[in-house]
């Protein structure tokens, strides 16, 4: 590994570090706006990897600070487990290094060459070294270093190396000097520690930037999460040159072991198979597999059935963390509405597992007439560049969202409405539309399970928003029989100079139903719910009204209310009061039980299947129809 | 038209009287009045002008719009009684904001509130004058040898005419042109010419046409107003005067020719005071656009919309306007009146205008 060296076509050798210098572009670093995020999105990711990987809570500081007008120092701490001081030339002055690079794992990081790339440019920018503080689990001290990178042999250079008392019992600090432009909106630093956040709500962040402000993202979930696991290569993943690097290193005698024992899903008896199939000597020694046999072998998988690789190499957020992820960040907008994440079943594309999660935020202060923002991830971490490109927006585009209530034009596209999209696509081999992995490439199959997800979460939004219209139709009504014909009875006395006469005949016309209409309002943290319930019908009506609040609980009082003997233009008042935050509230959902539903507007029929422990809900006693 | 009648308060206080008295024998109150859209225009055979035909529109206070409605116009009705009493006059902007006040009885915009005093002229029969409502806009102004007295503030009846007792900005007509307001003295001029737009009638006036030819130049100011439109007929009637109208070429101009000889289908209800069936159209055409090679704009989406909805209207439906609207269509390009000034600024008073009023009547009728 250490002395992998790239091959030009003239057959002149270069070490990686002078390629890099000559196409820092591959690694994304190809402008000065985004550089300063490479850096602080390449220690960040490493940092996120190692604390998951020890099941540590995050702690994360990042400044950037001024130098000089193009000059700032870029500095992530974390308190991940610390780094052997023996790797730290590895890991941060030599190009393609990585314990990642051939263990077959979702991860952040992918190809052991990120960190080094930053702190690589910012040496060829501003010629300084970049500083490491390092203290391992289980250390006495920290160990400074001030380091750079020897480019013709693609070594770290140490500069300085000394031990230091450091307060924090472990962690890791990078800081690399390098030119660039500070920039805020869409494709900003501040944008990627914020889509960080949401994904990390174990996370407590602390970000200084270049005017000495300070932003803190707060931990919402006091829980590591789930870490990856590794698994050994799936056979149908992998290039024919990995393959023959893993005969190499492998450890096997034979082809039987070596394909038995370095790959998951292949048994001794499926090795023989493939054996026969590909017409390899089973006693072969598998450094000696050539080129041939390899295709051989890819070829012959297909003719044996192997089984698809299995899920738990995959590590998904999982439903709490989008959840509270995304109220921790994007609650400042007041939504109406989170649909429940949607998470899709592991799918493979060319042998490689993956999946989708699909959160969705809608309503609120984000506006109407504008496309939907959409938050895309891949392993974990915010894509903020080359949207148009990615898989994700190819798939939104195919949905048809008109028949979800938003707006589309022709029905494809971006849509617009007040709504963000939240899509998280995870796998071991993500794949990306070029070296700086800004964008999925849009893979048929990854492409279809997105679509397949997002398609479950419009579903949520059009049932909010039918629920919503119908309360809607419901309110109308009740303003109509409530205000709009008492005030027309009223002017029109007015006008005439005539008695007021009762109205109630023509409201029954109008309506002809018990009405149930809830207002609300902040309480004592919560809020207070007045339910009043009138009776435009022209009979007396008994019937039960069971209370469900969508979020939040109601306070010290059952949820059933009982309505006995109401007359005709007569009504009765409930109140009640829930704990949950009035901003967020969108009106309590009202079952009832002992009246026809067609007397009844406001209100569903008790499901059957209702959960009787919940409700504390006796048995039927009586039908008053 | 009717000066103001006294039975205005007593006909809209029976309108309300007729919602009380749904509600009283337990019926749901409901408005019914012509629908007041293209589809329902007719030609009215005693006038020569289009009026409303028989569809109606039904507002019920069922339905939470149709109760909304009941109830401004109520509320309107209320107002209208009390300006009656204290003899005052309100702007129709001013009663949309007065509407404020209305509790659920207030407009949405002004237009929905313009549009409830016109229904209520259509339901009653009455006049927005009667309702002491007007307009801001005022009428447009007149050039010409015209003698008219008009009532001014203290109620005397001032005379002026209209070529030597005003400035170049000519006489302005007020909003209310009626008998007891302004009174046409005698004339002495061979014809009127309406004119669409400002830059035209300066043109004319300062091109002394009015004189040359022995006319009455009046501007419209785009659609014209009530007023002047009104002003137009008692000229016509009173004082048999021939009208020509001379307006862009365009589809919007089409309608402003329309407003003035045959109705506009807001003003339906009183198209028999309004219109001037007689009235000529000498109007930059399509075959002008083509024969005088006159510079163009092409045609908007919306030009071609209008001119599509124009096919459709019963007002356009002769040979005239058809191939005038198929022709502009096909040539995609629409002119303004003052694009003849191409050919120099008296080319429109010395060749244009000589040659289409001494020329066949375009429309053939």
């Amino acid at each position: 590994m250490a002395n992998r060296h790239y091959t030009i076509s003239e057959g002149k050798e270069i070490s990686i570090s002078e390629f890099f210098e000559k196409n820092r572009h591959i690694l994304g670093f190809d402008s000065p706006q985004k550089a300063l995020y490479m850096i602080v999105k390449e220690a960040l990711d490493n940092s996120l990897d190692a604390c998951e990987e020890h099941q540590i809570l995050p702690e994360i500081r990042v400044a950037v600070k001024r130098m000089e007008q193009d000059e700032f120092e870029v500095t992530v701490e974390d308190n991940g487990p610390g780094i052997d001081r023996k790797e730290v030339p590895r890991v941060f002055g030599q190009l393609l290094y990585g314990s990642r690079f051939h263990s077959f794992k979702q991860s952040r990081g992918q190809q052991g060459i990120g960190i080094t790339a930053a702190v690589l440019y910012g040496q060829i920018t501003t010629g300084k070294e970049a500083f490491i503080r390092t203290r391992k689990v289980g250390e006495e001290v920290a160990y400074d270093f001030k380091l750079s990178i020897n480019i013709k042999e693609n070594r770290a250079n140490i500069i300085e190396e000394k031990p230091a008392i450091w307060e924090e019992q472990h962690g890791t600090i990078i800081s690399v000097l390098a030119k660039g432009k500070y920039q805020v909106g869409k494709q900003s630093i501040f944008e990627y520690l914020k889509e960080t956040a949401t994904v990390n709500p174990n996370m407590s962040l602390r970000f200084e930037d270049p005017e000495g402000k300070i932003f803190q993202f707060k931990r919402v979930v006091e829980r590591p999460s789930e870490p990856a696991r590794a698994i050994k290569p799936y056979p149908l993943g992998l290039e024919p040159g990995e393959v023959i690097s893993m005969a190499h290193e492998s450890g096997a005698s034979t082809a039987v072991g070596f394909l038995s024992g370095d790959f998951s899903r292949i048994s001794k008896y499926s090795a023989e198979e493939i054996c026969k199939f590909a017409g390899i000597d089973p006693d072969k020694k598998p450094s000696e597999i050539t080129l041939a046999e390899v295709k051989n072998i890819r070829s012959s998988l297909d003719k044996i059935k192997i089984l698809p690789p299995s899920a738990d190499c995959l590590s998904p957020l999982g439903e709490e963390f989008i959840r509270k992820g995304l109220r921790n960040i994007y609650d400042e907008l007041h939504p109406a509405f989170y649909s429940k994440p949607v998470m899709r079943s592991v799918s493979t594309y060319n042998g490689n597992p993956f999946s989708v999660e699909v959160g969705l935020v809608y309503g609120g202060d984000l506006p109407n007439d504008e496309p939907v923002r959409v938050v895309r991830y891949a392993n974990k971490v915010p894509l903020l560049y080359q949207p148009g490109a990615c898989a994700t927006t190819k798939a939104l585009s195919e949905v048809d969202w008109r028949s979800y209530g938003l707006d589309q034009r022709n029905g494809e596209g971006v849509p617009f409405g007040p709504m963000i999209l939240f899509i998280h696509v995870f796998g071991i081999r993500v794949p990306y539309t070029s070296e700086s992995k800004e964008a999925i490439a849009p893979v048929a199959e990854i492409t279809e399970e997105i679509k397949a997800a997002l398609k479950s979460a419009a579903r949520t939004v059009k049932g909010f928003l039918n629920k919503r219209e119908k309360r809607k139709k419901i309110s109308e009504k009740f303003r109509l029989v409530s205000t709009l014909i008492p005030e027309i009875s009223e002017k029109s006395s007015s006008i005439t100079g005539l008695e007021t006469v009762p109205i109630e005949s023509v409201l029954s016309k109008v309506a002809n139903v018990v009405f149930l209409n809830e207002s609300f309002e902040p309480s004592d943290g919560g809020i207070l719910v007045r339910l009043i319930v009138h009776n435009y019908t022209s009979m007396p009506r008994s019937f039960d009204i069971i209370a469900d609040p969508p979020i939040g609980d109601i306070v010290d009082q059952k949820n059933e209310f009982n309505v006995r003997d109401l007359m005709p233009a007569l009504s009765v008042t409930f109140e009640f009061r829930i704990a949950v935050e009035a901003s967020r509230y969108p009106g309590t959902d009202y079952y009832f039980r002992g009246i026809d539903p067609v007397y009844i507007n406001g209100a569903e029929p008790l499901p059957a299947d209702w959960n009787i422990a919940k409700t504390d809900v006796e048995e039927v006693t009586e039908d008053v129809q | 038209m009717s000066s103001e009648v006294p039975d205005t308060g007593k006909k809209l206080v029976e309108l309300a009287r007729s919602v009380y008295n749904s509600l009283k024998t337990g019926e749901v109150p409901e408005l019914i009045m012509p629908s007041r859209n293209r589809d329902n225009i007719v030609l009215d055979p005693m006038y020569s002008v289009w009026r409303y035909g028989e569809s109606k529109v039904t507002r019920s206070a069922k339905y939470v719009d149709g109760a909304e409605y009941i109830l401004k116009s109520l509320y309107m009705i209320e107002f209208i009684l009390e300006m009656i009493k204290g003899s005052k006059t309100s702007t129709l902007r001013e009663m949309y904001y007065i509407s404020e006040g209305w509790k659920n009885g207030k407009f949405g915009t002004q237009d929905e509130s313009d549009i409830m005093a016109e229904d209520l002229e259509v339901i009653t029969s009455l006049m927005r004058e009667d309702f002491r409502l007007r307009p801001e806009e005022n009428g447009a102004s007149v050039i010409g040898n015209l003698t008219i007295e008009e009532k001014n503030r203290k109620g005397e009846f001032k005379r002026i005419n209209c070529k030597d007792d005003v400035g170049e900005g000519g006489y302005n007509i007020p909003y209310n042109v009626d008998q007891e307001k302004l009174k046409i003295v005698s004339s002495d001029a061979d014809f009127v010419l309406a004119i669409e737009t400002g830059g035209m009638f300066d043109r004319l006036v300062e091109n002394g046409f009015d004189e040359r030819f022995r006319s009455i130049l009046v501007h419209l100011k785009g659609q014209p107003a009530r007023s002047t439109r009104r002003l137009l007929k008692r000229l016509n009637e009173e004082q048999h005067l021939p009208i020509y109208v001379f307006t862009d070429g365009d589809p919007w101009s089409f309608r402003i020719f329309a407003s003035v000889a045959y109705g506009a289908i807001k003003t339906a209800h009183i198209s028999q005071h309004l219109a001037v069936p007689t009235a000529q159209f000498i109007g930059i055409t399509a075959s002008d656009i083509m024969n005088y090679d006159l510079p163009t704009d092409v045609l908007t989406d919306k030009d071609q919309q209008a001119l599509q909805a124009e096919l459709k209207d019963p007002r356009f439906l002769n040979d005239f306007w058809k191939s005038e609207i198929e022709a502009m269509l096909k040539m995609n390009k629409k002119a303004e009146q003052q694009a003849l000034a191409k050919y120099g600024l008296d080319f429109v008073t010395d060749k244009y205008l000589p040659d289409k009023l001494s020329g066949p009547n375009d429309l053939g009728e």
